[in-house]
């Protein structure tokens, strides 16, 4: 049985009267990766900062781990690692000064501090640093501290606002491979702009749209729903388009320049067979014939367009 | 918790240049201060030993050195609590904090501990001074004591209202202007007194400077004592409700 770490349960968030976040209602299970997918100002941050009870919401209710957030704020914030956008970083002190310091605000005694700090360095790879002023490493290695301070405490629900900004492909690798282990026994959620990070490192997804929950779904499902038919067809000469219609599999035909056709079929049935069969019966030399895999791009830009045009 | 908050804030203050310049300045200053006062009380001496009742070598030296410190930290206290609360939310660092398993009255509490934890070093560097007159006189440990007690609640409602005053702040300079507007208008508040029939109870009431200098002589009352109490800790939990609804709108 899967337990239950992060329930939220009609969440809004107003500012000012503006509406940042709008009635949204998610759960985290353990072992699952959540990743928050959307434009800038779509009230990622704002949801993620009410989980960690830095905003309180206007509307709705939070348990983290069992544990009303308002009602029990210690527990739940016990439960609870935050990396903000910002890293929240001392930097007039070294590394395991800052970390010493955070251990401590979690409430673990010197001794499990010093266990923690050990552990959770060689995890985010900042033994060689550790007796470096914060000041003067790297944006790189910053993030790094501010991951490390979100999981020294080895909480059960991990929660990452953008954690793979600024830094370079082999430590954005790193802190890929670090999620996915952290995410075996932990629930994460972290926020993002970046589609391939959530392909990547999610095991499911959520985007959301100017405050609204548009788009919930596993990252099989995303795939699946990734895989709506496209083929891409070059031919020599220009083929007669309607010599199609019969084919009942096929949705649209788009005629692209340079003799190129974009067929957009249903998922199931790929007509490519009969696609090329009618081709070459109508002596016309076929020269490409290439699935297209919808990008996360298009259907991100899709969900996200279609609700506002509706 | 409190504990933990306030000695990060301490090791913080004395990682920067800030708080070493501001110990040896005020030291500087002070120790001269103190020498003026006892170049005053030994040209006087002679005088003063034919006067009956006339007043001591506590009164001459070590009274005018309290108040001279009292006013100097007048000075200091906003420059040092500006940055307790403004800065960490400037910085972004307040969120480690509300989102770690602690209340707010603890963040405050441990603030204000830090800071106060400061100023007692100051209060303590202040207070040698006159224990190496002990050499060559004595000292009225009464008094001695009632100025070392008076300069302490002073230094908390300081560090109370600079407090306070960080957090509401969006800046420290801000931060540092009010808290030192404030209390200089506090201080002075009773100024009106010196025009004749002019003084009045309330305000006379409300000025930190007549409940300091009370103090000051050795009258330990509690109308003093719970003027200070209750001027801390008014600013300490209008801290408190700050910070709390810092969650509830922004």
């Amino acid at each position: 049985m899967t337990t239950v770490l992060i329930e939220a349960n009609n969440l809004s968030r107003y500012y000012d009267g503006h509406c940042a976040v709008d009635n949204i209602s998610f759960s985290l299970a353990k072992g699952e990766v959540l990743g928050f997918l959307g434009p800038n100002g779509a009230g990622k941050t704002t949801t993620m900062q009410m989980l960690c009870g830095n905003l309180a919401p206007s509307t709705g209710e939070i348990h983290i781990n069992g544990f009303d957030l308002l009602d029990q704020p210690k527990q739940a914030k016990q439960c609870l690692g935050y990396l903000p956008d910002t890293p929240p970083l001392y930097k007039e002190l070294t590394v395991n000064e800052y970390l010493t310091y955070c251990g401590q605000l979690h409430g673990l005694s010197l001794k499990q501090t010093q266990q923690a700090i050990e552990l959770t360095e060689n995890r985010c790879g900042l033994t060689q640093v550790a007796d470096r002023l914060i000041t003067n490493l790297s944006k790189g290695f910053q993030q790094r501290v501010g991951i490390a301070q979100a999981i020294i405490h080895n909480p059960e629900i991990i929660i990452l606002d953008e954690p793979t900004v600024g830094l370079d492909p082999i430590q954005i690798r790193e802190i890929r491979a670090l999620i996915k282990e952290l995410g075996r026994d932990h629930g994460i959620i972290l926020s993002t702009h970046i589609l391939s990070e959530v392909q990547e490192s999610c095991s499911h997804v959520q985007i959301i749209k100017q405050g609204k929950l548009i788009f919930k779904e596993t990252i099989a499902g995303l795939n699946q729903r990734m895989n709506t038919g496209s083929l891409q067809v070059k031919t020599r000469s220009a083929i007669n388009l309607n010599l199609f219609t019969d084919i009942n599999n096929i949705n649209t035909i788009e005629s692209l320049a340079n003799n190129t056709y974009l067929f957009k079929h249903d998922i199931n049935n790929n007509p490519a067979g009969i696609i090329a069969e009618i081709i070459v019966a109508s002596n016309t030399e076929l020269l490409e014939l290439t699935p297209i895999q919808q990008s996360m791009e298009e259907i991100f830009i899709s969900l996200t367009t279609n609700k506002e045009s509706r | 918790m409190i504990f933990t908050i306030a000695t990060r804030e301490l090791k913080s203050l004395f990682l920067s240049p800030l708080a070493w310049s501001i110990l040896a300045i005020l030291q500087l200053i002070l120790a001269y201060l103190f020498l003026t006062q006892i170049e005053t009380f030994t040209t006087f001496q002679v005088e003063l030993a034919g006067i009956e009742n006339a007043p001591g070598m506590t009164d001459i030296i070590v009274l005018p050195l309290f108040a001279n410190a009292s006013i100097i930290l007048l000075l200091v206290s906003p420059l040092l609590t500006m940055r307790l609360v403004c800065e960490e939310r400037r910085n972004k660092t307040l969120s480690l904090l509300l989102s770690a398993p602690i209340s707010g009255t603890e963040i405050i509490l441990g603030k204000f501990f830090g800071i106060l934890a400061f100023l007692i070093v100051v209060v303590i560097l202040v207070s040698i001074m006159p224990l190496s007159l002990l050499l060559g006189g004595e000292l009225d440990f009464g008094k001695f004591f009632c100025n070392i007690f008076a300069l302490l609640l002073l230094i908390s409602a300081f560090a109370s209202l600079g407090l306070y005053m960080s957090c509401i702040a969006s800046h420290p300079t801000i931060a540092a202007m009010c808290s030192f507007g404030l209390l200089l208008l506090l201080w002075i508040l009773d100024w009106t007194a010196g025009l004749k029939g002019q003084g009045s109870d309330l305000l006379h009431y409300l000025s930190i400077l007549k409940h300091f200098q009370h103090i000051q002589t050795g009258l330990l009352s509690t109308v003093d004592i719970s003027y200070f109490l209750l001027f801390s800790s008014t600013f300490l939990i209008l801290s408190i409700r700050r910070l709390e609804s810092d969650r509830l709108q922004k």
